[in-house]
C-alpha cells in the first residue's frame, strides 16, 4: 500500500441521450508504458479520450492520476498536471508559420512552472521542439505556413503541440490515420524515442499492423466497454475480439 | 479572326522578407514604402481639426468615438471571435462613471476619465464574464441586450437622475483639447492595437478563435484569455464614453443608444474586417457621412443603408483590403 497509482480510469460512464458511449471502463496505466486502445468504429474510444481530459463530463466513475481524482477538472487544468491529447481532426492555426503554432503552449502556466519563469526565446524552442520530431529546419520546413503543410507534417505538429507542454501522459487519438506508410514508417521510431524519454502513451488506432509494433499492452472496446485486455497476440487470439472486428461466424437467421 | 485575351496579372511589389507583420528592411526605400501608408493615416487624422469648421469639428469628435468602439468590435470579432453589440453598454457605463465622479464628488475630467475608463471597462467585463462561454451569434445577442436592460434598469429605479441624466458637468477647455485628446487616443488605441494582436496574447486569442479546444489542450484557460480580451475592448469602449460625457458636459440614458452599438459593426464592414485600421477609417467616414445626409430629411436613412448595400455587394472585402491591395501589389493588364 501506499504506492502511487499513475493512471487509473475506474468504472467510467458516459451515455449520450439513450446511447451508452462509454460503459463502467475500468483501467490502469504505469509509468512509461504505451497502451494501445483499438475497436470497430463508434465503440466509444474518442469519448474515453474526451472523458479523461475533461473535455466531456462522465456521468459517473473518475479518473485517477497520480493520485489525484482529475475528473470534473476543467481540460485546461487536466493538462496543467501533464495529461495532453492530440485530436483525431486537426485545426492549426493556418495563416500562421508552424512554429508559431506552439507559441500557445509555450505561454501555458505549466511551461512557466517546469522552465521557471517565462521563456526568453519562445520562437527558438518552438523551432527546437518541431526539428526533433521531423520538420527539417534545413529545408525550412518549420517556417512554413501551416495550411500549406501536408497531413504527415500537420498530424506531427499537434502531437508537437502535446510535446511543447512537456506532458507525462499523452493520449494520441488516431495519429496514424490518413497517412502512408512511408510517413507512419517515419513516425514510430518518434514514438518510441518518447516512450525511451520516459512519457507514457495511450494511442487509439486502427491501424493495428503498426500499432502493435509500439504498444506494450492493448485494451479492446466494444460498443463503449472493455472487450479484452493483454499483450497483442493474446488479444487477436480472443475469440470475442474476432467476432467484435469479423463477425460472427454463424448469420443469426 | 483573331481575339486578344487579356487577364490582369499581379505582381508582389515592395518588401522582399515579409511574415504577417515581421519584416526585414534592407533599403531606404523598404523603410519608405513601410513609413508612408502610416505617416499619411497618422496625418490624415491629426490635420482635419485645423481645417474644419466648429460644427464639423465637433462631428469630428463624435466619429473618434465611434472609431475607438468600431476598433474594439473588429479586434473582438476576428482575432478573438466573440462578436460584441455591447458598445452601447462600453460608452454608457464610461459615461455614467465619470458623470457621477464630476457630479457628486467633483473630481476633474482628468482624474475622472482614467477612472472610469478603467472602472467601466472592469464593470462591462464582469456583466460580459458569463456570456464568455457563448460563441458567435448567442453572444452577440446576449452583449447587444446589456445596453437596453440597463437603461430601463435607471429609468425604473430612478437612479442616477433617472431619464434627466446628469447635467452641467465639466467640459474641456476648449475645443482643440476636445478633438486632439480624442484623435490622439484613437492613434495610440489603433497602433497598440495592431502591436497587441502579433503579440504571444493576440496569437493565442487567434487560436481560440480558430480552435479552442486545442488551446483548451495546451494547459491554457479559454475563459481567462477571453476575459482579457473583453477587458481591452471595453478599456477603449469606456474611455469613449467617459470622454463623451465630458464633451457634452452631460450623461444621459441615450448614451446607452443603439448606434454605439451598430454603427462601429458599419465602419467595420465599411473598413474591412480584420485590418484595424480599416474601422477606423470606416468611422471617419461614416459619421461625418450621416451627418451631411441630414439635408435629405427622412430620406437619409434609405441614402445611408443604399450606400452600406453598396460596399456590401461590390467591396465585400471592405475599404482597407482593397487599398492594401492595390499598395502591395502592382496590377496589369497583360495579353494572353
Amino acid at each position: 500500500m501506499g504506492e502511487e497509482i499513475f493512471l487509473r480510469v475506474k468504472g467510467i460512464t458516459k451515455s449520450f441521450g439513450g446511447v451508452m458511449a462509454v460503459k463502467e471502463m475500468s483501467f490502469e496505466m504505469s509509468r512509461g508504458e504505451i497502451l494501445g486502445v483499438i475497436g470497430p468504429n463508434g465503440s466509444g474510444k474518442t469519448t474515453l479520450v474526451n472523458l479523461m481530459t475533461g473535455f466531456v463530463k462522465p456521468d459517473s466513475g473518475e479518473v485517477i492520476f497520480k493520485n489525484k481524482k482529475i475528473t470534473g477538472m476543467p481540460p485546461h487544468k487536466i493538462a496543467d498536471l501533464g495529461v495532453t491529447r492530440t485530436f483525431q481532426v486537426m485545426r492549426p492555426y493556418h495563416s500562421l508559420p508552424a512554429f508559431k503554432n506552439l507559441i500557445v503552449p509555450l505561454n501555458s502556466p505549466r511551461i512557466r512552472r517546469t522552465r521557471g519563469g517565462r521563456l526568453g526565446d519562445k520562437d527558438g524552442v518552438a523551432i527546437d521542439i518541431l526539428e526533433e520530431i521531423g520538420f527539417e529546419r534545413d529545408a525550412y520546413v518549420p517556417y512554413k505556413i501551416a495550411s500549406s503543410l501536408p497531413l504527415g507534417y500537420l498530424k506531427r505538429l499537434e502531437l508537437a503541440r502535446c510535446l511543447a507542454l512537456k506532458p507525462e501522459v499523452v493520449i494520441c487519438d488516431e495519429i496514424f490515420s490518413g497517412l502512408s506508410m512511408s510517413e507512419i514508417s517515419t513516425m514510430v521510431p518518434l514514438i518510441e524515442k518518447l516512450q525511451m524519454e520516459g512519457m507514457t502513451i495511450m494511442m487509439i488506432e486502427h491501424r493495428l499492423r503498426e500499432l502493435f509494433r509500439l504498444v506494450n499492452r492493448v485494451m479492446v472496446m466494444n460498443f463503449g466497454e472493455k472487450l479484452a485486455e493483454g499483450f497483442p497476440e493474446e488479444v487477436m487470439d480472443n475469440k470475442e475480439v474476432r467476432e467484435a472486428y469479423l463477425g460472427t461466424e454463424a448469420l443469426p437467421c | 479572326m483573331d481575339k486578344v485575351e487579356r487577364r490582369r496579372e499581379r505582381l508582389d511589389r515592395g518588401i522582399k522578407v515579409r511574415a504577417d507583420g515581421l519584416y526585414a528592411l534592407t533599403s531606404w526605400r523598404e523603410m519608405f514604402y513601410l513609413l508612408v501608408p502610416r505617416v499619411v493615416l497618422i496625418f490624415g487624422l491629426l490635420l482635419p481639426p485645423l481645417l474644419l469648421e466648429m460644427y464639423w469639428q465637433r462631428v469630428l469628435c463624435q466619429a473618434g468615438i465611434y472609431a475607438l468602439l468600431a476598433l474594439g468590435f473588429d479586434f473582438l470579432a476576428e482575432y478573438v471571435g466573440l462578436v460584441c453589440l455591447g458598445g452601447g453598454f462600453f460608452i454608457g457605463s464610461g459615461a455614467y462613471i465619470s458623470g457621477l465622479l464630476n457630479a457628486k464628488m467633483g473630481w476633474a475630467p482628468f482624474l475622472t476619465i482614467p477612472i472610469a475608463t478603467f472602472a467601466g471597462a472592469a464593470i462591462s467585463t464582469l456583466v460580459l464574464l458569463p456570456c464568455l462561454r457563448l460563441r458567435g451569434i448567442y453572444f452577440a445577442i446576449i452583449s447587444f441586450m446589456f445596453p437596453l436592460l440597463t437603461v430601463y434598469i435607471i429609468i425604473a429605479l430612478n437612479i442616477f437622475g433617472g431619464t434627466e441624466g446628469i447635467t452641467a458637468l465639466a467640459s474641456f477647455p476648449n475645443i482643440w483639447v476636445d478633438q486632439y485628446l480624442i484623435l490622439g487616443v484613437v492613434i495610440i488605441a489603433l497602433f497598440a492595437m495592431r502591436r497587441l494582436v502579433t503579440e504571444d496574447i493576440g496569437l493565442i486569442l487567434r487560436s481560440i478563435k480558430d480552435n479552442d479546444q486545442a488551446v483548451k489542450a495546451s494547459g491554457i484557460s479559454v475563459t481567462f484569455y477571453k476575459t482579457k480580451a473583453v477587458f481591452i475592448a471595453a478599456l477603449i469602449g469606456c474611455f469613449g464614453g467617459a470622454y463623451l460625457s465630458h464633451l457634452y458636459g452631460w450623461v444621459g440614458i441615450s448614451q446607452f443608444a443603439l448606434d454605439y452599438s451598430i454603427l462601429p459593426i458599419a465602419a467595420t464592414v465599411m473598413g474591412g474586417m480584420g485590418t484595424l485600421v480599416g474601422p477606423v477609417i470606416g468611422a471617419f467616414i461614416l459619421t461625418p457621412l450621416s451627418e451631411a445626409l441630414r439635408g435629405f430629411g427622412q430620406m437619409r436613412v434609405v441614402v445611408y443603408c443604399l450606400i452600406l448595400i453598396g460596399f456590401i455587394v461590390y467591396k465585400p472585402e471592405g475599404l482597407m483590403n482593397v487599398l492594401q491591395r492595390k499598395y502591395h501589389q502592382f496590377e496589369h493588364w497583360e495579353e494572353v
